[in-house]
């Protein structure tokens, strides 16, 4: 069937009308907010009495988020948990795909399927089953280590010292499947013939890995860093659920994430929280950057 | 005074699904049969008016309740509730006044959220004509009706229900201590004192957690000029005597172990409470309904309720209505009579006190026989007297904008005192200089 004429769309537009639905989408949801933050960030506004009664306040409210001991002890916490969560998902990824890749074959994809289950399931659910895992009489966890070590009765979620590795522990087992199917997905394109050449060689199995593998992963454990750094100072969900969306005992769970959601939500600070989130976009910008100074693949080609 | 109000109800009416807006059932047929009968019909579907009262768990079924007598009032005038969770309904509540878009003509506002709500100019000023709330003043408690007042004194919400405070203690572990009522009430010191003689016969906590404690204490003593944070031009009072006092109190009894150390409505309050592990508990008149109805209702006739400690008279929670200044002013008068029937009829009030356990606040039915009867969860002691006299003397207490702040960091300047040795004059200079960046915020 073909369109009358005056409807049809001239190849000339047809481009822009087709990638306009995405366009506007991104418009409304991803560029008006980010200027309307860009804006807030310089006022002072009591939200409930109406937009009208914002007032400019200059640079204030960045002075506010930069002399704030919380902002200051948020990024503390933020730094600690996208370390302590983040290098262990990449130091046990790497071998554990390599181990995936070298010893499954029918198995392989069912086994990619189970690592890669906790990234796909709701955070909501994840933190009620740990919450009960974590619980101090009642908890598996506890229950576990007082089996194997004697120890028992730790306060997971109630003391500041202990909520951290809990959340780092969550953080950990969530995202570490994703970074396993990341570098199988690296693996398979490493030519055999290497590893053919270095089994000629002699070269172990080890060997393989430290000399063969692990040079030909740069390229995508850079990519595996860069968004384990990104996400790692983004962290809200985890233990924004996990500590009641509160921040845990001490604020010890309270990301930045999470404090600049408090600080419009519950302290009704909507100027400051968006000064700190550009403060926060800052700090992800130049560590990403340094990231990429660290591990950006060099080579003849680069 | 605190948001535990959000527990209120049992997890089952939690559930979204059970919490869901509906307009009345009736409404089609009735739109039905008015379209059949007169003719002008887009003439008609504008001109018969609506009104939204947006809610929470409770405070709905409270208002669903109510509107059989509000068509017989206004036959013409259909009422929408919309109710969301509680958390959620007061950030809908902040957007929507921020914005000015999709507001309700009517929003129930709980106390602890209150204050924020107030110090902004959201909210429609009910002093003077149309509303002319100043003259309801008589009608309530009165440190309900001043805690719908805003900073220049205008009032700007209608209390409905409210939570006097009371101490609730398990009979049975008493009497096993040798102890009686007046062992506990004289004082907060000699409260201390019979919960470690509680603690020695039967191995029961005092209470579930020590910052209850401090929650209390701060709240006492607070001079004509004071908030509970703040004073009048926002000076930080952490430092002041009585948080010294909380604070010494609330270590002494973590020191002592006479806390459970448990957080209110987990899974180990709630054990602690079936198991009999916890003697007393300082809440509102509410949490009775709490106990009998899913927290611990094997305990019944176990409890008896007092007067808290040392004369202490203070507010655990409370709802009230507002009109947001900025919703459609062809409505207003409307809103406001829906607010009168709701907050002011003594025969509907005692309706939600019977069903949903909300102390009303309209002295008017404070004389009702129902206040006389006996409950059986508290081994049939008629304790809504003592309620309603607790409610009378319940001082009001003035809300900074920033109280959600200074609760944080006060109750965390606690955990680190009861649970790090840290000084208590240390942590309250600590509290306050985070206090002092904020207060003029």
């Amino acid at each position: 069937m073909r369109l009358p004429k005056a409807l049809r769309l001239s190849p000339r537009w047809a481009p822009y009308v087709l990638i306009s639905p995405f366009l506007l989408l991104f418009a409304v949801f991803g560029v008006f907010p980010l200027l309307f933050s860009l804006y807030l960030a310089f006022q002072a506004w009591e939200p409930t009495s109406g937009l009208d009664t914002m007032q400019y306040v200059g640079l204030g409210n960045f002075v506010f988020a930069l002399q704030d001991p919380w902002f200051w002890k948020s990024l503390e916490n933020t730094a600690w948990l996208a370390l302590m969560s983040g290098v262990p998902q990449h130091l046990v990824a790497i071998p554990l795909a390599a181990f995936i890749h070298a010893s499954f074959k029918t198995l392989r994809d069912g086994v990619i399927g189970a690592y890669f289950v906790p990234y796909i399931t709701s955070t909501v659910a994840i933190a009620i089953l740990f919450s009960s895992l974590f619980s101090t009489d009642f908890g598996l966890i506890n229950a576990g280590l007082k089996a194997a070590f004697g120890i028992g009765h730790v306060d997971w979620l109630g003391q500041p010292e202990n909520v951290k590795p809990a959340i780092a522990l969550i953080v950990f087992w969530r995202y570490v499947g994703f970074n396993v199917v990341l570098y199988l997905a690296a693996l398979q394109t490493i030519p055999r013939d290497l590893y053919e050449a270095a089994d000629m060689d002699g070269a172990g199995r080890y060997q393989q890995f430290w000399y063969i593998t692990l040079p030909s992963l740069r390229p995508m454990i850079f990519f595996g860093v860069t968004l384990s750094v990104i996400g790692g100072l983004q962290l809200f969900e985890e233990p924004f659920v996990l500590t009641g969306g509160r921040g845990g005992p001490d604020q010890a769970g309270m990301t930045s994430a999470v404090y600049l959601y408090r600080m419009a939500f519950d302290f009704n600070d909507f100027g400051g929280a968006s000064a700190m989130s550009w403060v926060l976009f800052v700090f992800v910008a130049a560590l990403t950057w340094v990231t990429n100074r660290l591990l950006r693949p060099k080579g003849p080609d680069a | 005074m605190d948001d535990r109000r959000e527990r209120r109800l049992p997890c089952l009416r939690e559930m979204p699904n059970f919490c869901s807006s509906s307009t009345h059932p009736r409404r089609r047929a009735v739109l039905g049969a008015a379209m059949a009968s007169s003719l002008p019909l887009p003439a008609l579907a504008t001109a018969r008016p609506r009104l939204s009262i947006a809610a929470f768990p409770m405070i709905d079924e409270i208002v669903k309740a109510a509107l059989p007598q509000w068509r017989r009032l206004h036959p013409q005038v259909d009422i929408e509730v919309v109710s969301r969770q509680y958390g959620d309904h007061h950030t809908a509540m902040t957007t929507a006044l921020s914005t000015s878009v999709y507001l309700p003509d009517v929003m129930a506002l709980e106390a602890s959220y209150l204050g924020r709500f107030s110090s902004g100019g959201g909210l429609e000023r009910l002093a003077g004509p149309p509303y002319q709330a100043e003259t309801l003043k008589d009608g309530f408690v009165g440190y309900a009706y001043a805690a719908g007042l805003n900073a220049q004194g205008q009032p700007v919400a209608v209390p409905t229900d409210i939570g006097p405070g009371t101490l609730l203690y398990r009979l049975d572990l008493l009497e096993k201590s040798g102890l009686q009522v007046t062992d506990l009430t004289p004082s907060w010191e000699a409260y201390v004192e019979a919960g470690a003689r509680i603690k020695a016969a039967t191995g029961a906590y005092l209470m579930a957690n020590a910052q209850a404690l401090k929650d209390i204490l701060i709240r006492t003593g607070i001079g004509p000029d004071e908030g509970l944070y703040f004073g009048r031009d926002s000076q930080v009072l952490v430092t002041s005597p009585r948080f010294v006092r909380a604070f010494t109190l609330a270590r002494e009894v973590r020191r002592r172990k006479l806390d459970a150390r448990v957080t209110a409505w987990s899974n180990e309050w709630a054990e602690g409470f079936r198991r009999g592990r916890l003697a007393t508990e300082l809440s509102g008149a509410w949490m009775v309904g709490q106990m009998a109805n899913w927290v611990a209702p094997d305990t019944r006739g176990l409890w008896r309720a007092a007067h808290l400690p040392g004369a202490t008279f203070v507010g655990y929670g409370g709802t009230f209505y507002a009109i947001p200044r900025r919703s459609d002013p062809a409505r207003k008068p409307l809103a406001w009579d829906l607010i009168r029937l709701l907050a002011l009829d003594p025969g509907l009030q005692l309706a939600a006190f019977k069903s949903q356990d909300a102390f009303p606040a309209l002295l008017a039915t404070h004389d009702a026989p129902f206040f006389d009867e006996p409950l059986p969860f508290l081994g049939g002691q008629r304790a809504r007297q003592l309620w309603r006299e607790a409610a009378r003397r319940i001082g009001p207490v003035r809300v900074h904008k920033q109280n959600n702040f200074a609760d944080e960091v006060v109750g965390t300047e606690l955990d680190n005192v009861m649970d790090r040795g840290k000084d208590i004059g240390l942590a309250l200079a600590d509290a306050a200089r985070l206090l002092e960046r904020r207060a003029r915020r």
